[in-house]
């Protein structure tokens, strides 16, 4: 039993899992508004749309590679799902209008992801295009098409329920957060579980070695990076429906969020080495930061200063402990 | 019995590492123009020793002591201005700097103005190439350079650093017989001038043919160091393993089955120019229960045959391939692996394990499908297997969650074998399986490799060294420049007609 305690502890999750216990301490004493249960899902609220892309940036992170698509994929997937939900489509030569319903925009949207993060997997394996160009390039021509699609104006007045995905509560907890946490148990479980989770661990772990024991090392990447455009999209339909708008810059710098998220959750950005749980905690320490500071009156100025030292201090202390093991 | 003086003692040298006992008490004597040759199993502690000397652990007990003067080096800088050099056996270059910017690199010559004085650089980076026979161009990237050549380039570095004291950790491992002769010259002219050279190595007969006086460490300690006329390579094997070690294998010959593989005039063309052919119509068979060995120079183009084979290089390659008398198209190593062929890399460590993953991971990673429950993968099916591996390869660990990398050469070797073995291969490439391990991992791995055989696996067996090569095959067939040479029966081995066979005539 002592062993076992032991063994938990050694996690490399605990250690951000105790800074965030840590924070949210502290804030609980500085600020009467922090422990609340409003402001509580209030936070999970608002993390829950970076948790849906951080999943998906661990996994292609895992893999060695990174993904700075991600945000411009939400704004098209978000406008893509506004614009259905907004006006249907015509077929011209038929003269028909097709409305569409709320599913059909949610399927569109994903779809729309999946092709997007498609684009990012090919140019990384048929291509050989570094990773980091590779979602550059699709970052900029998805925030292109987006603006193409919205004509570069907000898509307002979606109708057909389309907000309660963003805004409505079930069960006395909010739809984001349930949606949020369902895709982090599906794919913290099939990272444990599955062939495929264990091969994008390896692939990151040494790509060669894995090539040599017979994996199909770029059909995993090519899966690695559609799973992350969907997700992606998942959370373009979460922003849409929060503002029952689809912005056109909307997602803007949304990758660098979920980057922090999957670094500070101890996963290393050469591969192999990082956790879908490790990245939620991540993630909700940025939530709680940014709630933190709001309800202390921090200047947005110095909230940005003192979120990019959190991050850099998350690493250096990550850095320290790995050393030793090896 | 030394009657240099002595430029680098030390003294009961202790250095711990988490958990183990890496140097206890350990003594040791650099003597000026004297070939100190060190040696000892992987694990042995020679390694630690050298990262000592040489200033790169700088925490330890014990004292170092420099012309007689107790001394802590803080870092390799000062180890290297005290005049220690160290050519490590992995070699540490910038690939895409040219020969001289590397030789110089952190010391640039420079002009009054203080740029980098680009022609003293490469005028003395040529200097020092030509002492050692290597006729490249200093302007050439390290890159484009071969393995053997590039060890030649720090070797030339670290001449140029004016080093009263030169340790060379394995430095022939990959040097071709001609380059090695002028590493030997070059040694003897060293000697000459007074400079002390510590050699590490697992091959005895460099060790025979260099040095003056032999120290042998086992498990942490020293053994014993006595002068190279005391002592005969058979009894220095023993001192390192501490019991006595059998030199060869029993030999049984196993009763050949049927057809395994077959290859029918296998080309593999250069990615670059379709004209050039690095494998050139190279046929064979291999029948279940034979262990075939490959034999050949370096760049031969046996690593690439079994490349090749494996599907590594399928744009390339034309040819037919035939597993159990069925043709068969491998475009990938999956397709491979489900034909039933098995590939342990040469490079183990950048090719053959996932060092940041567990033991288990790594022996389950080729066979996942085997480990699965429900269609999910059941952790107590992967222990078992990792256990199962463990046990019966002999891998010296504390538990299968231990790190790949954590582990020697020799049980990581092991966890290769291990992993291939797993998924039940019908043929197994071994592309040099015991490089770079101890001598009791390389006996282990040969009676493995009989045992597997006489089980009704067809291997092949490519290794460069020809005494166990000779111990572990029925049949040996060599390479040249990418064609095959000649074909021996195991009743025709003799080292003379296989290397004659290999070299250009």
């Amino acid at each position: 039993m002592y062993m076992k305690a032991n063994k938990i502890l050694q996690k490399p999750v605990v250690k951000p899992m105790m800074a965030l216990l840590l924070m949210c301490l502290a804030m609980t004493l500085l600020s009467d508004n922090f422990a609340t249960s409003d402001n509580f899902f209030n936070v999970l609220r608002q993390t829950s749309v970076n948790l849906c892309i951080s999943v998906g940036m661990t996994l292609v992170i895992l893999t060695g590679g990174i993904d700075l698509s991600v945000g411009s994929v939400l704004a098209l997937s978000g406008a893509v799902a506004a614009g259905l939900a907004h006006q249907g489509f015509d077929i011209a030569s038929a003269d028909i209008h097709v409305s569409i319903t709320f599913w059909g925009c949610c399927l569109a949207a994903i779809l729309v992801g999946a092709v997007m993060g498609g684009m990012n997997g090919l140019m990384v394996t048929r291509f050989r295009v570094p990773p980091f160009v590779a979602t550059l390039g699709v970052m900029t021509i998805a925030r292109g098409l987006t603006m193409l699609y919205t004509r570069g104006f907000p898509i307002t007045g979606l109708g057909g329920g389309f907000e309660f995905i963003g805004t409505g509560w079930l069960l006395g907890i909010p739809m984001p957060v349930w949606i949020a946490v369902a895709i982090i148990a599906v794919f913290a479980f099939c990272m444990k579980k599955t062939r495929t989770g264990r091969y994008i661990y390896a692939i990151g772990g040494n790509e060669r070695a894995a090539m040599f024991s017979g994996i199909r090392v770029n059909r995993v990447l090519l899966l690695v990076y559609i799973l992350a455009g969907m997700l992606s999209a998942v959370a373009g339909i979460l922003v849409t429906s929060r503002l029952d708008s689809a912005q056109p810059n909307a997602g803007m710098g949304y990758e660098l969020d979920a980057i922090a998220a999957v670094v500070i959750g101890g996963a290393s950005l050469s591969g192999g080495r990082g956790s879908i749980l490790g990245t939620v905690v991540g993630a909700l320490i940025i939530g709680v930061l940014n709630n933190g500071l709001v309800l202390l009156d921090v200047s947005p100025f110095w909230q940005q200063v003192i979120k990019g030292f959190v991050i850099l201090l998350s690493v250096i202390l990550d850095r320290y402990s790995t050393k030793s093991k090896l | 019995m030394t009657d240099g003086e002595v430029i680098v003692e030390a003294r009961a040298l202790t250095k711990r590492f988490p958990g183990v006992l890496a140097l206890d008490r350990v003594d040791f004597r650099i003597v000026a123009g004297q070939v100190n040759a060190l040696v000892g199993e992987n694990g042995a502690g020679k390694s630690t020793l050298m990262n000592i000397l040489s200033g790169v652990y700088t925490d330890y007990e014990g004292e170092v002591l420099v012309d007689g003067r107790p001394c802590r080096f803080a870092g390799v800088g000062e180890a290297r201005r005290a005049g220690v050099a160290i050519i490590h056996q992995e070699l540490s270059f910038v690939p895409y700097m040219n020969i001289a910017e590397n030789m110089f690199l952190g010391r640039e010559p420079l002009t009054p103005l203080g740029l980098t004085d680009q022609a003293r650089m490469h005028a003395e980076a040529r200097e020092w190439l030509l002492r050692l026979h290597l006729e490249v161009d200093t302007h050439t990237l390290m890159d484009d350079l071969r393995i053997g050549q590039q060890q030649l380039v720090e070797i030339a570095k670290a001449l140029s650093l004016g080093a009263r004291v030169l340790i060379m950790d394995e430095p022939t491992s990959s040097l071709s017989t001609s380059e090695m002769e002028i590493l030997f010259d070059m040694i003897a002219e060293l000697k000459q001038k007074g400079v002390g050279i510590v050699y590490i190595s697992h091959k005895m007969d460099e060790v025979w043919r260099l040095a003056d006086f032999v120290t042998v460490m086992r498990d942490g300690q020293l053994v014993t160091e006595r002068p190279m006329s005391e002592l005969t390579p058979d009894e220095v094997v023993q001192l390192m393993v501490g019991r006595e070690q059998r030199t060869d294998l029993d030999y049984q010959e196993n009763v050949p089955g049927r057809l395994a593989l077959e290859v029918e005039h296998l080309v593999l063309r250069s990615a670059g120019h379709a004209d050039r052919k690095i494998l050139d119509d190279i046929s064979f068979s291999l029948h279940s229960g034979e262990v075939l060995g490959f034999y050949g120079l370096m760049g031969a183009g046996r690593t690439e045959m079994l490349e090749t084979i494996f599907g590594l290089h399928p744009a390339q390659t034309t040819g037919n391939i035939r597993v159990d008398g069925r043709p068969v198209q491998i475009r990938h190593p999956q397709e491979a692996v489900c034909h039933g062929l098995a590939l342990c890399p040469e490079d183990r460590k950048r090719e053959g394990l996932v060092l940041g993953m567990s033991i288990k991971e790594n022996v389950t990673l080729a066979s996942l499908n085997e480990v699965l429950r429900h269609g999910l993968l059941s952790d107590k099916l992967e222990l078992g297997a990792a256990d199962d591996c463990r046990g019966r390869l002999g891998i010296k660990s504390t538990d299968a969650s231990q790190l790949a990398g954590q582990l020697s050469g020799g049980n990581q070797q092991k966890i290769v074998i291990g992993k291939w073995l797993k998924t039940k291969p019908r043929v197994l490439f071994l592309d040099e399986p015991t490089r770079g391990i101890d001598i009791h991992a390389k006996t282990e791995i040969c009676r493995l490799v009989r045992g597997l055989a006489s089980e009704g696996m067809a291997i092949v067996f490519v290794s460069s060294e020809l005494p166990e090569i000779m111990a572990v095959c029925d049949r040996i067939i060599t390479l040249r420049e990418g064609r095959l040479a000649q074909e021996f029966k195991r009743g025709d081995f003799t080292e003379e007609a296989i290397i004659k066979s290999v070299m250009s005539v």
